[in-house]
């Protein structure tokens, strides 16, 4: 396969203009993912879950800082500064720990599934395996929030070449999981259309503090530039900036202090709207036909 | 190929952990906790004490800061050395001058090989936590269960030899197998450093207690794996101070490596750093902590 037809090609110049609510330039959404690890996954083929033989306990215990203690440094930081979340969920996280996901919905934060478990893989999943992880997904987030998903990331980016068919089936509006592109765009399934929504590897807290080893300061300053460029850029035409979190790594108490400058900048430049995924997906939407 | 019903099967979904080692606590939701002398921070100073033989074991697998090149690695030997030799006494100086404690993790058989720093460790207070036997004294849940506990148990009978029976067990890179937490419970041990999930104290379902080193405050991760400049490490701990100190009753804990921190470009950094922690830190080892934590808690 050359290539998986997700999306015709259309280049950055030249576009018909996209415009966000109170014609503000860019559109700023925040995706804290709140993940739950498991110590010991049963293997799987193509991937292995952790470095070390299990337990791996700074990789485990790691990710569990993230649900005792930095979750709510985090999201307090974002609250400060008006930033809503659109939370890439574990879903599993509702039984393991449902007080991490009951404070992001009071905080009144829009969930998306990131699959059960961030340590299960969707390579070589058959179509009907893949449909229960989609529905155990829309029925968990359902009886724990009230709320009905809407958009997917894979788990631990892990897909098949049916997953964006199977999410279309299940009624999903978005995938968080291409990375083409500054603004929406329409995805062609069997199953009729999907948006794909701008997320970020470039700027996810794992790539500036695990891929590019950034400082705390030098990353605060990425995602100032980031905002930046796309504000400017989206004079011409709407843009999307995601600001991909984990709060094992952002809530580090080194850390935390930075980022804050980094909304801090942001909240108070006035170009931003700052809203959810599923916000920018009904715009996109309501101004652009598959 | 298929993955198989276990694949999507979760047994261990359910309130709290997969595993039974530990019970689930969020931080926000513990009682406020006071430190003495009502300093908002305590910090916990855990230099490395490391002795790397010459010829490496990579079973289970070869520590970090080991030989790198064919034997003989003059070249790592001697750089880790220089740690031991010179790094760790520019550390102790820093502690002294100011008064401050600290503690030190430490190979017994460094402590064997340079009785005049076990003994300057001693007498300016610094509380000794087990660091197994040397730096090739590696544990993971490969290990054979028997080969584990003998190593533990090796360990407790050299530090009595030269009269220590220390608290506290530190694990090269962290790293345990599920059955440490009891083996070191059956050793007499009552905590660890090595579950970096918290920045207060918490117990194992075991009855052991641990206090998290955390790895992204350490030298070793700022200096060498990010490659920061000294000050930029000096600056990202003065950062975490910041937040730690303002939400109250947690532990600041700083592992430094003296073939690392200790170098003579990087010290008077790191010695500033002592003197602005020092007005707001309670600097002290981690049975001190412990105490106090249990004294409030209980």
């Amino acid at each position: 396969m050359q290539d998986p037809g997700l999306y015709p090609y259309r280049g950055w110049r030249d576009r018909a203009k996209l415009v966000w609510p109170g014609g503000k330039p860019i559109a700023v959404w925040v995706a804290p993912n709140l993940e739950y690890y498991e110590i010991d996954p049963p293997p799987h083929p193509k991937r292995r879950a952790w470095a070390r033989p299990h337990p791996d306990v700074v990789g485990f215990s790691h990710r569990d800082y993230a649900n005792r203690v930095g979750h709510w440094r985090m999201a307090d930081a974002m609250s400060e500064f008006g930033f809503p979340g659109s939370v890439s969920l574990s879903v599993a996280l509702c039984q393991h720990h449902p007080e991490v996901v009951a404070d992001a919905a009071a905080r009144g934060w829009e969930f998306f599934s990131h699959g059960i478990y961030n340590t299960r893989y969707a390579y070589d999943m058959e179509p009907d395996e893949e449909r229960a992880i989609i529905r155990d997904s829309i029925e968990t987030v359902r009886a724990a929030t009230g709320q009905t998903i809407r958009g997917w990331l894979a788990p631990a980016l892990t897909h098949t070449v049916n997953t964006l068919d199977l999410l279309a089936e299940a009624g999903l509006a978005y995938t968080c999981d291409l990375y083409h592109d500054d603004q929406p765009t329409w995805v062609t399934t069997r199953n009729g259309p999907l948006v794909a929504i701008p997320y970020s590897l470039e700027v996810n807290d794992h790539y500036g503090f695990f891929v590019y080893n950034m400082s705390p300061r030098e990353y605060a300053e990425t995602l100032i530039r980031q905002y930046e460029r796309l504000a400017a850029e989206g004079e011409a035409g709407g843009t999307v900036m995601c600001i991909p979190l984990h709060s094992y790594l952002i809530g580090q108490p080194h850390r935390i202090g930075p980022f804050r400058d980094a909304l801090r900048h942001i909240a108070r430049d006035g170009r931003a709207w700052i809203t959810t995924a599923g916000e920018i997906v009904d715009a996109f939407r309501a101004q652009v036909a598959p | 190929m298929t993955l198989g019903p276990a694949y999507l099967a979760y047994p261990r979904r359910r309130h709290g952990y997969d595993h039974d080692l530990y019970p689930w606590s969020a931080a926000h939701l513990r009682p406020p906790v006071q430190w003495p002398e009502g300093r908002p921070l305590a910090v916990m100073a855990v230099i490395k004490a490391e002795f790397f033989p010459l010829t490496p074991v990579d079973t289970p697998f070869r520590a970090p800061g080991h030989m790198q090149t064919a034997f003989p690695d003059y070249r790592h030997f001697t750089a880790r050395d220089y740690g031991s030799r010179v790094g760790i006494w520019r550390l102790l100086d820093a502690f002294r001058a100011r008064g401050l404690a600290a503690s030190v993790a430490m190979n017994v058989a460094l402590a064997e090989r340079a009785p005049a720093l076990l003994a300057a460790i001693r007498a300016e207070g610094h509380e000794i936590v087990a660091h197994s036997t040397d730096m090739n004294g590696t544990v993971d849940g490969s290990l054979p269960p028997e080969a584990e506990e003998a190593l533990v148990a090796e360990t407790v009978a050299r530090w009595a030899a030269l009269g220590e029976r220390p608290q506290g067990w530190h694990a090269i890179a962290r790293s345990q197998s599920f059955r440490t937490p009891d083996i070191l419970v059956k050793h007499g041990f009552g905590f660890t450093l090595d579950w970096v999930n918290d920045d207060q104290p918490w117990r194992f379902a075991n009855g052991l207690w641990n206090l998290a080193l955390n790895h992204e405050l350490s030298d070793r991760q700022i200096l060498n794996v990010c490659q920061a400049s000294v000050d930029s490490y000096a600056e990202q701990i003065v950062d975490a101070a910041d937040c730690l100190a303002a939400e109250g009753g947690r532990v600041l804990a700083l592992e430094l490596t003296p073939y690392i921190i200790g170098l003579p470009y990087r010290i008077a950094a790191f010695e500033a750093l002592l003197d602005h922690l020092a007005p707001r830190g309670w600097f002290a080892g981690p049975s001190a902590i412990l105490a106090h934590w249990r004294q409030q808690t209980a």
